[in-house]
């Protein structure tokens, strides 16, 4: 598709978006609900309309898959690949090791619900896990909550050039609805080729070696190579974190959501407003780094009642009740096994916090 | 085979491909041999500046630091995963990896078969010593029945794990290998007391450089160098030899098992 004006889904327009950006590798491993990504490359790789597109392959597990991954985005290519919650579990793996070599690579879980095999409805259970690494040894993470179908198709330019500056893997959490949602979007501009950058294993010239490895059997080295990564994740932290803010100047009550909860509160928000109960959004786009500090500045300017919405049984209300530092009155509110919440569901639980 | 008929004249001086660093592999393994024949092809052949090593997990994990060339670390087992993202964005490089047999026969098998499977312009060298070294001496998927492991201490029961795996033939196995060898790299008891023959080393040597070049030519080559662990078989270094040539060997045989593009026979 070299046409800019779509009618997708999530999952397809987070496909197209990744090309944009002169994706230069996918490594697939079928998981429902994002095998709408990998089909959608794989008819792409066949008709070589983009040509910094050199290779699809299907890998014949996950581990494979990352482990492909890593090998690509050592050689400084833009790669790739998507998943769902079991499957997210075991690229886990390799993103330790990929954090840990400072590799630039693009993951994308659609969140589907439940431990285990659960079920293919959406959730946002894999927040703690995406969040804050859920591979072995502490690194930094970066996760983006695209809340649209443009929004997913525009977040793998956005994921590569933060994984590529900061030399880290990139998390693009969505969830099975945005991944099966159709909306009308305009997709992003085809980026410029890029360069393999210095840092890559392309063959030693001369004495320049790159050696790209999370080994550091001296314990020294191992501590100056953890310092430097928690430096990575504080300037991460400082410079980052991405929020919106919707209708939040005058509201007595805001609601917390990302993704597609987002949405659902926004609904909920014109109730409310039609009610004369002033509601209004604050909607993290990025998970991780946590908008803590901008959330904070909402709490501090007198917004004290704070409502999360999440597809799970709790988890960024931890992240919320951290930045609120006790200066907010914090409630949460969610549905779980693929069920969403209704907007009478949320219209209740925030007129219920202003009595 | 005309590859040990070969005469082999030592190379004087560093080779540019190795870096200097003393290695920290024990004595009389054979680690340290292949090191060294890596780097000799390499320097043979002018390849070290279009060549990415991926380090595997194990005793060759710090193989790195010997061989003066760029290197990517992988996961546990999953070195041929991570070598064929290499090749599939950039296969103007030539990428090989050390593994053990913990490494490529256990935790790393489905990386190695499938690569195999698809036949990646790759070159995997596996070096089976039929133990876990660098953890201290546990049961490999090598290890032959009977042997005592601190994880098989009444000597391996195939009843309960089954018997040795040969990586060899599994990887032959498959129609796309374009290059697959054992080879028994130990220095290997004569008829002659206290006189061993290195026959092995040199028909080592001309293997690397056949894997190389196999990859050159697209093929994925695998070689296994059947080897010793003295330290974990709690033998002395010669006695070692003298175990692997006795037992280790007629499990694995050494030989060629495949050769598509005839290097073998030039």
């Amino acid at each position: 598709m070299t046409d800019d004006r779509a009618f997708l889904k999530g999952n397809e327009a987070l496909a197209y978006g990744a090309l944009r950006t002169g994706l230069n590798a996918y490594f697939a491993y079928p998981i429902t609900p994002s095998s709408e990504i990998p089909e959608t490359l794989a008819a792409e790789f066949d008709r070589r309309s983009y040509p910094a597109f050199r290779t699809f392959l299907q890998a014949a597990s996950e581990l494979e898959a990352i482990s492909m991954v890593i090998g690509a985005a050592a050689t400084g290519a833009k790669a790739m690949t998507a998943t769902s919650g079991p499957g997210f579990s075991l690229k886990q793996e390799g993103l330790s090791y990929a954090a840990g070599m400072e590799l630039p690579m693009l993951i994308v879980d659609v969140n589907r619900a439940g431990p285990g095999l659960g079920n293919l409805g959406p959730e946002q259970s894999d927040y703690f896990q995406a969040t804050r690494g859920g591979g072995h040894g502490g690194y930094p993470t970066i996760v983006l909550a695209p809340a649209s179908v443009p929004e997913m198709a525009a977040f793998p330019a956005l994921g590569f050039d933060l994984a590529f500056e900061y030399r880290t893997p990139v998390t693009v959490l969505a969830d099975a609805f945005l991944g099966q949602l159709k909306e009308d979007l305009v997709l992003p501009d085809v980026a410029a080729p890029v360069y393999a950058p210095e840092w890559a294993a392309t063959g030693a010239r001369g004495a320049t070696r790159h050696v790209l490895s999370s080994l550091h059997l001296e314990l020294a080295d191992q501590s100056r190579h953890s310092h430097h990564l928690r430096e990575k994740r504080d300037r991460i932290a400082a410079r980052e974190p991405r929020a919106e803010e919707f209708e939040t100047d005058d509201a007595e009550v805001v609601f917390v959501a990302y993704g597609i909860c987002a949405r659902l509160a926004r609904r909920a928000i014109r109730l409310l407003r039609a009610r004369s109960v002033r509601a209004g959004l604050f909607r993290p786009i990025t998970l991780a780094p946590f908008p803590a500090d901008r959330l904070r500045r909402l709490v501090a300017a007198g917004r004290s009642k704070l409502l999360v919405v999440e597809l799970n049984a709790g988890q960024m209300v931890d992240d919320v009740r951290l930045a609120a530092a006790g200066g907010a009155d914090v409630r949460s509110v969610g549905e779980m096994g693929g069920l969403l919440p209704g907007s009478g569901d949320l219209v209740r639980a925030a007129e219920a916090m202003l009595r | 085979m005309s590859a040990a008929a070969e005469v082999y004249v030592p190379k004087l001086g560093a080779l540019t491909a190795l870096t200097g660093t003393p290695t920290h592999y024990c004595a009389g393994c054979e680690h340290g041999t292949l090191t060294r024949l890596i780097a000799k092809a390499i320097d043979e052949l002018e390849i070290r500046e279009r060549t990415v090593m991926v380090s595997s997990v194990g005793c060759s994990v710090l193989a790195h630091e010997y061989l003066n060339v760029d290197a990517v670390q992988a996961p546990h087992g999953r070195a041929p995963a991570v070598m064929a993202g290499i090749k599939r964005v950039r296969p103007d490089l030539l990428t090989f990896a050390v593994q053990g047999d913990g490494d490529a026969a256990s935790i790393g098998l489905l990386e190695l078969l499938y690569a195999a499977n698809r036949g990646e312009p790759i070159t995997v060298f596996l070096v089976n010593n039929a133990i876990y070294g660098m953890t201290g001496g546990q049961m490999a998927p090598t290890t032959p029945i009977g042997m005592v492991t601190t994880t098989s201490p009444s000597g391996r029961d195939a009843t309960s794990t089954g018997p040795p795996i040969d990586a060899t033939r599994l990887v032959a196995g498959f129609e796309r290998p374009a290059y697959v060898k054992r080879v028994f790299l130990p220095i290997a008891p004569t008829p002659i007391p206290r006189v061993y023959n290195a026959r092995g080393a040199l028909e080592g040597a001309a293997s690397v450089r056949h894997a190389f070049e196999v990859q050159e030519r697209g093929g994925f080559a695998f070689v296994e160098f059947v080897s010793t662990c003295s330290v974990n078989w709690k033998l002395g270094i010669l006695d070692a030899k003298r175990y692997a040539a006795d037992v280790l060997r007629p499990l694995f045989p050494p030989g060629v098992y495949r050769d598509r593009f005839g290097v073998e026979g030039r």
